[in-house]
């Protein structure tokens, strides 16, 4: 037994915003293991300038954002290529957004329609400001050249 | 199932922030008051509790519904949380239902909270984005306003909505929260106010959006043996419906309109549905809740509607799922001064449209202007809608203008993600 230990004194102090009440900042941050699982072949393709939406065997509903069974039977879906020319279906220009995107903005999202496909594609627009872009306008799709394995290694530009 | 009841209800004031509460303390205020406005109902005749908050990383603190249980002096009674985004507080009114409607509970308390004021706003928005498909959405778009900004764009394409008329929904719930207390940011706007705001996505400006904000809300729920028992103006909960829809937007397929009982398909023969523009998930809900509660006309069987107004476009679009007016004359709905209160000068002109009645949509000041605890907005309705049919106005918001001369039935909405999950729940005098 040890009556007079102590814990050691540290000279690091807590960052204290504000007392009465006491606010006090905590740093919070953590690392995932995010797997793509079955969506896996999509960003596959990305990486190989390929835009793979997929279809169900059953149904015949073509999805331009993969999915690998049918929301309307449950059936499996195989991958099919997609047309990478499409219309703009809906489109906004974000000023503002959540943190991780604050250093981007604005940005321009659109929801892109292909002919022959039943849904449709979120992504981002470049080369067109405010109001240059509108809906029905067609656009096509561009590949970061050094995959990031992420659903932005694909944009759209005016066609 | 048997008749259930709600006999009181409390909330604390909506604000920015209100660091010197923590959630329970803000839940505990708001129970305090929905207890001591049914003096015969005593604490331990509760017999349980359903805790609604959306986000974790906005306490992070997990089972903060089990930390509120405790405080409340409940244990070791049963509880559980319901979580289901902007939806979770209608989610956890139903569930409340639930208990008594199945004879599992005589007295079933729904309770819920947001303390959203803890990250910026902008890791704020993050946590929300959360809530959309984070391998597909994301990481593209990473907020939410930039959704409902590209629906109300397809929205204008396909029906000629224009953004005038989503600032006077902004004016309406704006002016209508100068009545209210616990409202976060009340406020006399102009169209001009709402246009020359800061653009957050196109069209939508900060003055189309809810805020962030801390607060709490419950509701009590009681079988009618309880009701009658506690001597008390019990308000009747008549219907209850839920829907649902593809977590993406973009996934949304086009069908047939689910028709209400008022409608006829020649009405939509041309409408791909639900398009980006509507919530087939709000329309199912209002179909379910409709059949339980037997209405067959919303615009003239409703009195007023307490409808989640995250943004001014959702508002017109939420008009359409609900059959108060048909899809695609929400604008018009909107221009004809039916959703405003008939005695409240807003500063606009109608147009001389004969085609709906009045109907009072969010007299409390909707989402828009009490703000949006998540976790607390679905009760927060459920509570204004309470005293509007207990005819208690006056006595709990200090001021009577917000009182309906006679309200006998009202709706409440609770809607998640794109319209992922929604709830409409029917409450009615009596
Ligand atoms: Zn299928």
């Amino acid at each position: 037994m040890d009556k007079n230990i102590k814990l050691p004194e540290t000279e690091e102090g807590t960052v204290l915003f504000k007392t009465d009440p006491i606010i006090i900042k905590h740093h919070y941050e953590v690392d995932y293991l995010h797997s793509y699982a079955q969506d896996s072949p999509f960003f596959a393709g990305l990486a190989n300038r390929k835009l793979l939406g997929s279809r169900c065997g059953a149904c015949a509903i073509t999805y331009a954002t993969p999915r690998g069974h049918c929301m309307e039977c449950g059936g499996a879906t195989e991958w099919v290529e997609l047309p990478q020319s499409g219309r703009v279906h809906t489109y906004t220009t974000c000023h503002f957004g959540g943190e991780a995107f604050l250093k981007e903005t604005p940005f321009t999202l659109v929801l892109v329609e292909f002919d022959g496909v039943d849904t449709l594609f979120l992504s981002r627009l470049l080369g067109a400001e405010g109001d240059e872009v509108s809906i029905g306008m067609p656009v096509r799709a561009r590949f970061l050249r050094n995959s990031k394995f992420k659903a932005t290694d694909v944009y759209f530009v005016p066609a | 199932m048997r008749p259930v009841y709600m006999i009181a209800g409390g909330i604390t004031k909506f604000a920015k922030a209100l660091p010197e509460k923590d959630f329970r303390l803000m839940v505990k205020e708001a129970f305090d008051y929905a207890l001591a406005d049914v003096p015969a109902l005593r604490r331990q005749d509760i017999d349980g509790s359903v805790c609604s908050y959306f986000s974790d990383h906005f306490t992070r603190q997990l089972m903060a519904g089990a930390m509120v249980q405790d405080y409340l002096g409940l244990n070791p009674k049963p509880s559980r949380r319901i979580e289901g985004g902007g939806a979770t507080g209608g989610l956890c009114f139903q569930s409340g239902w639930e208990a008594v409607a199945s004879g599992r509970m005589e007295v079933s308390l729904a309770l819920g909270f947001e303390t959203m004021s803890r990250v910026n706003t902008w890791k704020g928005n993050e946590f929300i984005a959360l809530a959309s498909d984070t391998n597909f959405d994301y990481p593209v778009g990473g907020f939410y306003t930039g959704y409902y900004a590209m629906m109300v764009r397809r929205h204008m394409h396909e029906f000629g909505t224009t953004v005038e008329q989503m600032a006077r929904v902004a004016v309406k719930n704006h002016v209508n929260a100068l009545h209210n207390p616990y409202a976060q940011r009340p406020g006399r706007l102009t169209i001009e106010d709402v246009r020359s705001s800061p653009m957050v996505a196109t069209p939508l400006t900060i003055l189309d959006c809810c805020q962030m904000s801390d607060g709490a809300a419950v509701a009590i729920l009681v079988s009618e043996e309880m009701a009658q028992k506690l001597g008390v103006q019990p308000v009747r909960i008549t219907g209850v419906g839920c829907g649902t829809d593809a977590m993406r937007m973009a996934d949304r397929p086009h069908g047939k309109v689910p028709l209400l009982p008022h409608e006829n398909e020649a009405d939509y023969a041309d409408l791909k549905y639900p398009g980006v523009h509507s919530f087939r998930g709000g329309r199912t809900a209002a179909a379910l809740a409709y059949r339980m509660a037997g209405i067959a006309d919303p615009g003239r069987d409703l009195d007023f509607v307490e409808l989640h107004d995250a943004y001014t476009s959702s508002e017109i679009q939420t008009y359409e799922d609900l059959g108060l007016c048909r899809y695609g004359e929400g604008g018009s709905f909107v221009d004809s001064g039916a959703p405003f209160l008939s005695n409240l000068d807003y500063g606009l002109e109608f147009a001389a449209d004969g085609r709906w009645p009045r109907l009072p949509v969010n007299p409390s000041g909707g989402l828009l202007a009490c703000g949006h605890p998540v976790g607390a907005t679905g009760l927060m309705q459920a509570v204004f809608a309470f005293w509007q049919l207990q005819g208690t106005i006056a006595r709990h918001l200090g001021d009577p203008t917000l009182q309906l001369p006679d309200p006998k039935r009202g709706l409440i909405h609770s809607h998640a993600g794109t319209g992922t999950y929604v709830t409409v729940s029917i409450l009615e005098r009596g």
